[in-house]
């Protein structure tokens, strides 16, 4: 443990370098995957084969990635943009199945009372299909985030400091402490941050089924909040 | 007025759901298609609002022709109410009454304003603005439903079976207050449902479409009863079942009306009742 006190600053340097390369990767992966998603959604035909193509890119080995991307993208080896981009490929890989699920789930009852109430198709959109497949969008980012944080620690094999850095340090210097010190924050960022998925998520769509005790305790607004929101 | 002339729609799949209908609906009217599923009537409701295109054939209102309006435009003038009354899951029911002014861009504080007094219209507390659809009861969520409808003043109001969802008791309060309001605001209601004695009692004017859109009778509720134009209507309407002959039987110098079975419908009094 006296490792631990004597090195807490790097610890917490580690930690906010790994939020930050994890935070990119799940962020980027969600914005392409919701376009894509929507396209496999909308074309029954493309479906099958553009979910299993996607669904093959997590497959890649992360290694065999950061050695390719570099010349493909000219960048460095030792970037943090290879890593942020191949967790992106990730990212997109798992996030793209739940945003055509996403779509799928909303209530084609209520997509039409929209058409009937004259939403364009862009505006019904940004209107009514995105915000009501938030709840699966929401769970398939949890995923997501889970599995980036996890990723991220790889990094350290080309060079990118991360948590990661802990487990080889540690296992080179012989200090247990040090890779146990690793894994355990790994763990809490992952979980700090699914947690603030969660908070984002109540905070955002306080009508769907999680949110639903915070709706009742609002239940006394005034009317005239109602429209101002 | 609603022209339908010679309107025939098939669908990609190859069925046939309305064949050669010609039909006009008159303004400040109910108008109700009844039929049961396959017969094509929410599919020529659709036409009105341009959800469906026909395949051939003209639909017209005031005389200007469908077809050649922007279908967002036409939706955003003409109400449209539909079954478990197709509300906004995430927003709150002011929000959901007043989508189309919204959209339209009315202001915020107009549209509370008039969100509001829609609620008293339709029979809304106006406590229940600030709650989400799903925290509402079938018949709230239903009367949410025709307040959004009403909510850009159309001429036009398409109900598609709008109180299919809910159960008797709270139908039949939709029903009455259905009524008392088109005895108000006079609109041009069109109103598709399954359930003949609902036509009877809300439409006008009743048409029956029979199986592939074909349009078996059409009239008057009574004029319907009085002369059903084929054996399918009769068996539509439930005339062969005698749930229609009616005959009085006197019990103690009171007429009793009973049904064909024997079984009270009511009694005869001097006066027509007051409605």
């Amino acid at each position: 443990m006296t490792w631990l006190s004597r090195n807490i600053d790097l610890v917490l340097e580690l930690t906010l370098e790994h939020l930050w390369l994890s935070l990119l990767p799940i962020v980027a992966g969600l914005i392409i995957a919701i376009p894509l998603g929507q396209l496999a959604w909308r074309q029954q035909w493309l479906r099958g084969p553009m979910l299993s193509l996607v669904g093959l890119l997590y497959t890649i080995p992360s290694l065999a990635l950061f050695v390719l991307l570099p010349p493909i993208l000219g960048i460095g080896y030792l970037s943090r943009a290879n890593l942020i981009v191949a967790l992106t490929i990730y990212a997109v890989a798992l996030m793209t199945r739940f945003a055509s699920d996403a779509f799928a789930s909303v209530d084609s009852h209520v997509r039409q009372a929209a058409v009937a109430m004259g939403y364009d198709g862009w505006r019904r959109f940004w209107a009514v299909d995105l915000p009501l497949a938030g709840p699966v969008l929401l769970a398939g980012l949890r995923v997501v985030a889970v599995s980036t944080v996890s990723l991220v620690t790889v990094g350290v094999l080309v060079g990118i400091r991360s948590l990661g850095f802990l487990f080889t340090d540690g296992l080179q210097r012989n200090i247990p402490v040090e890779i146990l010190t690793g894994i355990v924050m790994t763990v809490v960022t992952a979980l700090a941050l699914d947690a603030l998925l969660v908070l984002l998520g109540r905070w955002l769509m306080p009508w769907s089924r999680d949110g639903r005790g915070r709706v009742a305790a609002r239940r006394r607004r005034s009317p005239r909040a109602a429209v101002a929101r | 007025m609603i022209e339908f002339e010679g309107v025939a729609k098939r669908f990609d799949d190859g069925t046939l759901a309305v064949r050669g209908v010609d039909l006009v609906i008159p303004s400040h009217q109910v108008t109700v298609f009844v039929g049961s599923s396959g017969s094509g009537k929410t599919t020529l409701l659709r036409m009105i609002n341009r959800m469906v295109e026909p395949t051939s054939g003209v639909v017209s209102i005031d005389g200007e022709d469908v077809a050649a309006l922007d279908p967002v435009a036409l939706r955003r003038r003409i109400g449209y109410v539909m079954q478990s009354a197709g509300l906004l899951p995430h927003r709150r029911v002011l929000e959901n009454i007043v989508t189309v002014p919204r959209l339209n861009g009315m202001g915020r504080s107009e549209a509370t304003e008039l969100g509001l007094t829609l609620m008293d219209t339709v029979g809304l507390d106006r406590d229940l603005a600030g709650r989400y659809p799903n925290q509402l009861s079938g018949g709230q969520q239903q009367r949410v439903g025709v307040a959004r409808g009403l909510a850009v003043d159309p001429n036009i109001l398409l109900m598609d079976e709008p109180f299919g969802a809910v159960d008797p008791i709270v139908r039949a309060d939709l029903q009455t207050e259905l009524l008392r309001l088109q005895g108000e605001l006079g609109k041009t209601v069109v109103f598709v449902t399954h359930d003949i004695e609902e036509a009877f009692l809300l439409g006008d004017q009743v048409v029956i479409l029979a199986d592939g859109g074909v349009i078996a009778q059409r009239g008057a509720p009574a004029d319907i009863l009085a002369a059903p134009a084929s054996e399918f209507v009769a068996d539509f309407i439930g005339a062969d079942r005698g749930r229609r002959a009616l005959r009085v039987e006197h019990r103690g110098g009171v007429a009793v009306v009973v049904d064909s079975n024997g079984r009270p419908a009511g009694v005869l009094t001097e006066d027509a009742a007051p409605s």
